[in-house]
């Protein structure tokens, strides 16, 4: 039984989050301390909200450079993956023009505008298309749905493991080294978003 | 681009789903977690549950049953009745709900929405406006769990969800109180006005009766959810058989 470490911070749906784990057989720590983040096995960094605030408590329990230094199985759920990147325009005060965020993968994460026939956030069940192969991947095929809830998109790039078309494309999975990301809910992606978290968890740690 | 989403709404009732029967009162339709993972089965997109008696007495939320849903359910949900505070929104969250939707608490102090959405993030703030029609105007009525207790808000519909928006609001659930019931479709013009107004997901509620229903107001209103609750609890209308017709009549759906 494969042992996972939620990072607690004050921004995530946690509770849903350990639940699928646990719908898996998985042992979860809960922790908002850096030293377990040191010892982990693997991470699932959850987040939802605004990534500004996010930074501000991830920063607050002095989690930032764990985050950073940390080499085995990193995922990012939702507002997590988005803070893998570099910066975000998304800002309480806006005054600065957007927050920094960990910096592990290039490129900086965009407000989704609104146009006609496509309300934002972006919210509910899309496709998915795969870009590449990948471990998370096993067993996603194209055309599988995710549950979708975000208003900022990712930049894509070479990151992109698969993608979903909300008029603009939208990296719904990315990987850099040890870290993955999911913008979409996989605690909330039935039998898919079950799968994509079995993968995480078999993961060599 | 997303599926339309189907999300039937159960009535909850001390942890217990019910259903109103008139002269009857409520008659006890099992387990809340056990009948939301038969919705998920059947391939319900989103599950709405809605504490019938918090607002009108007063009451709030009971949060163990919603933790009991989220331990189970692998598809979102969302929670609604008895909402008054953002502390109260936050604990429903961590319970493991998705999103809260509020109702009266937002028309008597709109402010919440605001401070929902600084500390949650918008979007899993769900704004629930009961409309009617009433002196040539679509209007906004409160305290809909009990149809005795509901009056006028003093405010129209169309200004109150581009407010809500404003507010922080990520969704708005329009439920269209003179459809509600009567099963003769969703107010096809009023939510089209809505969607024309909204940058915001738009969910339609109150008329379904029938699977062209569905169609219509996919089709013809551009919403991006339909809510409906009878039509499914009785069975009149089965998940799987609306969402094929939907995808042979050109709707997306999720199969």
């Amino acid at each position: 039984m494969s042992e996972v470490t939620l990072i607690g911070y004050g921004s995530g749906n946690v509770a849903s989050v350990r639940f699928a784990l646990e719908r898996l057989g998985a042992r979860v720590r809960i922790t908002d301390d850096p030293a377990d983040v040191d010892e982990a096995e693997r991470i699932i960094l959850p987040g939802v909200g605004a990534a500004g605030y996010a930074m501000q408590r991830l920063k607050a329990l002095d989690l930032i450079e764990p985050l950073r230094r940390f080499q085995r199985p990193l995922l990012g759920v939702c507002l997590g993956q988005q803070l893998l990147f570099d910066a975000s325009a998304e800002d309480e005060d806006a005054e600065n023009g957007g927050a920094d965020l960990l910096g592990l993968i290039p490129g900086r994460v965009e407000a989704i505008l609104p146009a006609p026939s496509r309300p934002s956030p972006h919210m509910g069940w899309s496709r998915l298309t795969t870009r590449r192969d990948d471990p998370l991947l096993d067993g996603v095929k194209d055309g599988d749905w995710a549950y979708f809830v975000h208003g900022y998109v990712c930049p894509d790039g070479p990151a992109t493991l698969a993608a979903a078309d909300y008029g603009v494309a939208v990296p719904a999975m990315v990987n850099s080294a040890n870290r993955w990301g999911c913008q979409f809910h996989p605690e909330r992606s039935a039998a898919l978003g079950a799968r994509i978290l079995k993968n995480f968890l078999e993961l060599p740690a | 681009m997303t599926a339309r989403r189907i999300i039937p709404c159960l009535d909850v009732k001390d942890g217990r789903v019910v259903k109103g029967v008139r002269f009857e009162g409520h008659v006890d339709m099992g387990d809340a977690a056990e009948l939301a993972a038969r919705y998920r089965d059947q391939g319900a997109d989103e599950l709405v549950f809605y504490d019938i008696t918090a607002s009108p007495e007063g009451r709030t939320l009971d949060y163990g049953w919603v933790q009991d849903i989220a331990r189970l359910l692998d598809i979102p949900f969302c929670v609604a009745g008895g909402i008054r505070t953002v502390e109260q929104a936050a604990r429903c969250l961590d319970h493991g709900a998705d999103k809260v939707s509020i109702n009266s608490p937002a028309l008597e102090r709109p402010e919440l929405i605001g401070e929902m959405a600084a500390r949650l993030g918008r979007q899993c703030v769900v704004v629930g406006v009961d409309s009617a029609f009433q002196d040539g105007e679509w209007r906004v009525h409160k305290y809909t769990g009990d149809p005795d207790a509901r009056r006028g808000a003093g405010r129209l519909t169309m200004e109150w969800i581009v407010e809500a928006q404003g507010l922080g609001a990520g969704e708005i659930v329009l439920n269209c109180i003179d459809q509600d019931g009567v099963r003769r479709g969703y107010d096809l013009n009023q939510l089209a006005e809505a969607r024309r107004r909204l940058t915001i997901p738009l969910v339609a509620s109150g008329g379904a009766g029938a699977v062209e229903h569905f169609r219509d107001v996919f089709v013809e209103a551009d919403v991006s959810g339909a809510l409906a609750a009878s039509v499914f609890h009785s069975g009149a209308i089965k998940i799987p058989e609306l969402k094929r017709y939907l995808d042979q009549q050109g709707v997306e759906v999720r199969i």
